[in-house]
């Protein structure tokens, strides 16, 4: 079941911040969108996506998750409803990668039979093999395979909204690649709606069905790849293509378009 | 060394029944520290700002001389076992709810926002992610309690609460060594056997948090 987002005059100052970390942000998420956040570090991404399942409580604004004001649902049950993969992975340290990612099931009382095959299914989606990961604790993992299980954790109840935080951050460039394409047919399999935060601009371009160009807790630009690489809106968003420019025609290629 | 065995066992119930007291005192005490303790730590992680305060004056409490603490309290709450408990319950406070509040503080942010950040509840959060992972800290607080009850209760004697204390004060006003060496024995064995016990445990539940 597809899951729009809509953000409306969405502003957030934290206490003794100079500037918002949102300023009047307002963009609406189709269902079934992949959307891309993309900014400098500072910019708000984390705040932003963190007012959708409010572990950030906006000061003005209005947000809504498939219509509904997210201000007026239990907050509990909205982020049981909504996959999440923080920006510091966060796996809890004191128990296995299965158990890590049988978090929500659990919490959502499914039965253990239908909570282990959930897991084993996440695991090998994540390429990482049941039988040797599932007993593992986070510190017995790489950096990234401990985000791998952070996104398998993220998908287990299979919502229909992800929120995903610079998720591939510490996957080296092959692994990252495959995880990139893997989410790419997840999504293109569900059409889950994804927010998905990254420092890169080649992977929002290759991802991205649209991509959120953020400054200063501004909207920037909010455009498909292709009209941002073709008619960049600010001076800014320029900028940032400028500085992915030498990896950008590897990266961004029409489809059905040669090199 | 043979006379002192052979008073020891020609005596064992002056012995005996001193120390199943002393238990009784220090079972009820933990019993009942923990207990409120785990109160006050919940009530402080949801009221932060009154922290720094509590745990003030609970390390105020626990710095007063416990003849004086019991000195204070007789004309309040009488002689006998309860105002014992009472002086015990208070020592322990500060042991137990500075090494509860400071484990759960220390506990790493990220992986309590990932916590809520899934929806889980702040009762489930403190169950099943804060206090497994502050549980090093909470069990050596809580060995740090029961040691220190097992010593401070020998004091309790001072108003006619019974336990090792007797057996100390009665060999002490009476010069009999069998005594003073018996209790001081009792006392040193409780300890060692305790504090064993739960390191024991500490390094049992503490293996399966830090991998
Ligand atoms: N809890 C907080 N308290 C105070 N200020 C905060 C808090 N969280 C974020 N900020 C501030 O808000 C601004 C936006 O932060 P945010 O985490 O959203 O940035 P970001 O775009 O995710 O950056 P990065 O790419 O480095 O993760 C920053 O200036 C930051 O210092
Ligand atoms: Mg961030």
């Amino acid at each position: 079941m597809p899951c729009e987002v809509e953000f409306e005059d969405v502003t957030k100052r934290f206490p003794g911040a100079a500037r918002p970390a949102l300023d009047h942000v307002s963009l609406k998420v189709e269902a079934g969108e992949f959307v891309t956040v993309l900014g400098t570090s500072g910019c708000g991404k984390t705040t932003m996506i963190k007012c959708v399942n409010r572990l950030v409580e906006p000061d003005s604004g209005t947000i809504r998750v498939e219509g509904e004001d997210v201000s007026a649902a239990d907050p509990a049950r909205l982020r049981q409803h909504i996959g999440y993969v923080i920006q510091k992975v966060g796996l809890f340290p004191h128990m296995t990668v299965g158990e890590n990612v049988a978090t929500v099931p659990r919490v959502l009382k499914w039965d253990k039979e239908r909570i282990q095959a959930r897991v084993d299914e996440l695991l090998a989606l994540v390429n990482l093999d049941p039988k040797e990961f599932a007993g593992r604790y986070p510190s017995q993992l790489s950096g990234g395979q401990q985000q791998r299980v952070g996104l398998a954790r993220a998908l287990a109840a299979d919502p229909s909204l992800l929120l995903m935080d610079e998720p591939f951050g510490a996957i080296d460039a092959i692994n990252r690649e495959a995880l990139q394409d893997e989410l790419l047919r997840i999504h293109q399999g569900s059409r889950k709606t994804i927010l998905f935060v990254t420092h890169d601009i080649n992977e929002a371009l290759k991802l991205g069905t649209r991509v959120l160009v953020m400054d200063a807790g501004r909207v920037q630009q909010f455009d498909t790849p292709k009209e941002i690489c073709e008619h960049p809106a600010t001076d800014f968003v320029r900028s940032l293509l400028r500085s992915g420019e030498f990896r950008l025609r590897s990266a961004y290629v029409e489809p059905g378009e040669g090199i | 060394m043979g006379a002192y065995l052979e008073f020891w066992s020609e005596h064992a119930e002056k012995f005996l029944d001193p120390l199943a007291e002393h238990l009784q005192i220090v079972g009820v005490t933990l019993l009942i520290s923990v207990a409120l303790a785990a109160v006050v730590s919940v009530a402080l992680l949801r009221h932060p700002r009154a922290k720094g305060v509590v745990l003030q004056l609970l390390s105020a409490v626990y710095a007063i001389p416990s003849l004086a603490l019991f000195a204070v309290l007789i004309p309040v709450t009488g002689l006998g076992e309860s105002t014992a408990v009472l002086v015990l319950v208070a020592y322990n406070q500060y042991l137990l709810v500075r090494n509860i509040v400071t484990g759960i503080d220390g506990v790493d942010p990220s992986v309590v926002e990932a916590a809520r950040g899934m929806g889980m509840s702040d009762a489930r959060i403190l169950r099943e992610v804060q206090v497994p992972l502050a549980l090093p800290l909470i069990m050596a607080g809580l060995r740090l309690a029961v040691i220190s009850t097992i010593g401070i209760a020998t004091i309790a004697a001072t108003i006619n609460a019974g336990g090792l204390g007797t057996v100390l004060f009665d060999g002490l006003r009476t010069l009999n060594s069998y005594k003073i060496v018996g209790g001081t024995l009792e006392c040193a064995l409780l300890a060692i056997v305790a504090n064993a016990a739960l390191r024991l445990l500490e390094s049992a539940v503490t293996r399966r948090v830090v991998r």
